[in-house]
């Protein structure tokens, strides 16, 4: 599954990274890497972008460019404590 | 002289650094080659004068971000002597790549981590002397914003100049930067050896402002609520600076230069006080509005809520070809354009930098809408006064909107839009100041140029030859009208109105004062007469070719610097006087038509 499938609260851990070679690097450099874990942590209205948390980073990806994340192991609990 | 670049990543707190380190001498650098405005400063370092650059803030050495590609290029073809990178404490798990991607050029570096107050806050403790040995570059701590360290760093830095290490090869960098991919296993093994991280930060503040500020059904009416109200903030704060300044130049000129400059000859008195003087103080009366402006703006900005603000407009703005941050801009400019163009800075993407400055230019800006309250209380009932205002602002969105559809295929923008969350962060007083003074100064640079010159050649337009009646049709103001007959008469613009849009072209505000000049009255006679001359018809076309042909010259000049592009600002200025045409033309030949 991609990560534009994730629902707000789900969480997963990056399989890999299927884009054009810019977005690769810009996603590298905000720490998407094969092996961490990725929070949706909310998603805009009217099917707007996703609010996603990796690590200690917050970002924002619009659903078109989450389908190039690859994602596995999917679990509904909350990253937050 | 040595030569100091400052690198990290966006919003790290360079460019607040930059601006400690510098204080206020800062100037736009000129550098060959480059398209982009680099801030440079001279400062002391161990005794010896040194030039501090701040480079645009990137996230990958290797990326492909306009801002990537001007770092890569400035490297490429500028010797530096020591590179001061500054990381972000609190996100140094991802940000030390960029650390090491540099030290891999082989650059004299030393290694600053900014923001440590909110590393600690966050849990983050950071052995700064285990990962100078691993990274074998000094390594310090610092708080750009309380200014922590700061000293510190710039002794250091004088340390490490003062051991002559012969400064970068260019073309050694350019081919360095061709390729190098091993940095992610050191830096992951780096970071495992030399910092301590909590494995999930708790619920911070943040998390919860965000809660209420991103909520699904809130976030956009908060949004809207909050705009409105840095509006309100700065036009009640504004205008009466606004009026108190006016008033202090009127007073200069009746009480000062009136009487001190009577013994000269009419014409030289008319430039000198008319033209050149009412220039000046035209600017000066912008400059509060301006000042204030860019001090919330600057708030805004380093707040974090810019982000997202982008993060909830961003679905509706896509249907235009932009993001939510030009929505953002776009709304800045009904208080004044030039500022507005300017914030367009924060858009990474050219392509869509340009199509939001294109539609910038059709907000109904505060000075319009003092042309227009002028009109409108003359030419309609009271009943009909805010559907007619009302009206204009439908009009100004619809133009907008119209011309993003229109020009996104040109302005195409490939960027993908993946945008970073900063912290909400509380700038400082000193910092706010500091950001808002450097843009006001390049305002009054820009904005004094080209409306005093402006406003001369208008004097000039309506006071020769000299036999004419000043602003008559025996003017030179009067043929250029003439010459515009042919178009603006289908428009129902006569002869007078055309001087005063070409008054209007220099800034909406000398506008109604114009309309005075022209028809030698003031106050309740002025408008008595303007309207027996024009009905209303005439009226709202006149306005809506006021809303749309052009900015003021300000804008224009700001349209051509931003841009760095002639071609561009010609294409916005035929655009918005195409269309202005077209739309006044529709509008008065159907109502012409209608009977009306």
């Amino acid at each position: 599954m991609q990560l534009n499938a994730l629902k707000p609260g789900e969480s997963a851990l990056i399989e890999g990274i299927q884009a054009e070679q810019a977005l690769v690097q810009r996603l590298h450099a905000l720490g998407f890497r094969p092996g961490k874990q990725v929070q949706v942590v909310r998603q805009a209205a009217f099917n707007g972008p996703l609010h996603i948390r990796i690590g200690s980073t917050d970002v924002v990806i619009r659903l078109q460019d989450a389908q190039a994340i690859h994602l596995s192991n999917p679990s509904s609990e909350s990253l937050s404590v | 002289m040595k030569r100091v670049a400052l690198l990290g990543m966006p919003n790290t707190g360079k460019s607040t650094l930059f601006n400690r380190l510098s204080g206020a001498s800062a100037r736009v650098g000129n550098w060959p080659g480059m398209t982009v405005d680099l801030l440079s400063a001279k400062i002391l370092l161990g005794g010896h004068i040194a030039e501090l650059i701040d480079l645009p803030g990137l996230y990958d050495l290797h990326g492909f971000s306009d801002d990537e590609e001007v770092v890569r290029h400035f490297l490429s073809n500028h010797p530096i002597d020591l590179a001061l990178i500054i990381l972000n404490s609190a996100q140094i798990d991802r940000q030390l790549s960029l650390a090491l991607q540099l030290r891999a050029l082989g650059l004299p570096t030393i290694l600053l981590l900014n923001m440590e107050d909110e590393a600690k806050r966050a849990g983050i403790t950071i052995d700064t002397k285990q990962m100078s040995e691993e990274l074998g570059m000094p390594v310090m701590t610092i708080s750009a914003k309380y200014g922590n360290g700061c000293p510190q760093a710039l002794q250091l830095a004088a340390r490490v100049l003062e051991k002559k290490v012969p400064a970068s090869d260019p073309q050694l960098m350019a081919a360095q930067l061709q390729a190098d991919n091993a940095v992610e296993e050191e830096m992951q093994r780096i970071i495992d050896r030399s910092v301590q991280m909590p494995l999930q930060l708790n619920t911070s503040t943040t998390d919860r402002i965000d809660r209420v500020l991103l909520h699904p059904w809130l976030g956009l009416p908060l949004f809207f609520l909050a705009i409105f109200l840095l509006f309100q903030f700065i036009f009640t704060i504004g205008a009466p600076l606004q009026e108190a300044t006016a008033w202090i130049f009127d007073t200069v000129r009746s009480e000062l230069l009136d009487p001190a400059l009577s013994g000269l000859p009419t014409w030289l008195n008319g430039l000198l006080l008319d033209g050149l003087y009412t220039g000046l103080s035209t600017v000066a009366a912008f400059v509060p509005i301006i000042v204030l402006f860019f001090l919330v703006m600057s708030m805004v900005e380093d707040s974090g809520y810019l982000s997202r603000a982008a993060f909830l407009m961003d679905t509706l703005m896509a249907k235009m070809g932009m993001d939510g941050r030009g929505f953002v801009m776009v709304l800045m400019g009904f208080g004044c354009n030039v500022p507005a163009l300017m914030g367009t800075r924060v858009m990474r993407s050219r392509p869509m930098r340009l199509l939001t400055m294109l539609t910038i230019p059709l907000s109904l800006c505060s000075a319009r809408l003092q042309v227009f309250l002028f009109m409108i209380a003359i030419l309609f009932p009271p009943s009909q006064a805010a559907m007619a205002l009302f009206s204009l602002y439908m009009v100004s969105f619809f133009t907008i909107f119209f011309t993003a559809i229109l020009f996104k295929q040109k302005f195409a923008s490939s960027e993908p839009f993946v945008l970073e969350l900063p912290p909400y962060r509380f700038p400082t007083p000193n910092q706010i100041w500091m950001r808002g003074w450097q843009e006001v100064k390049h305002f009054l640079y820009r904005a004094t140029k080209f409306i005093v010159i402006g406003v001369l050649m208008v004097w000039l337009l309506t006071h020769l030859p000299t036999t004419a009646i000043p602003a008559s049709s025996e003017t030179w103001a009067g043929s250029i009208g003439r010459f515009f007959a042919p178009v603006l008469d289908p428009i129902g613009i006569d002869n007078h109105l055309a001087i005063a849009l070409i008054f209007g072209f220099v800034a909406k505000e000398i506008v109604v004062g114009s309309l005075a000049v022209i028809y030698g009255l003031q106050g309740d006679a002025l408008s008595h007469q303007i309207a027996a001359n024009i009905d209303w018809v005439q009226g709202m076309s006149f306005m809506l070719f006021t809303l749309i042909y052009t900015p003021c010259l300000s804008t224009i000049a700001t349209l051509r610097s931003e841009s760095k592009s002639r071609a561009f600002m010609w294409l916005s200025l035929a655009w918005s006087l195409g269309l202005a045409w077209l739309i006044s033309l529709a509008f008065y030949q159907s109502a012409r038509a209608l009977g009306y």
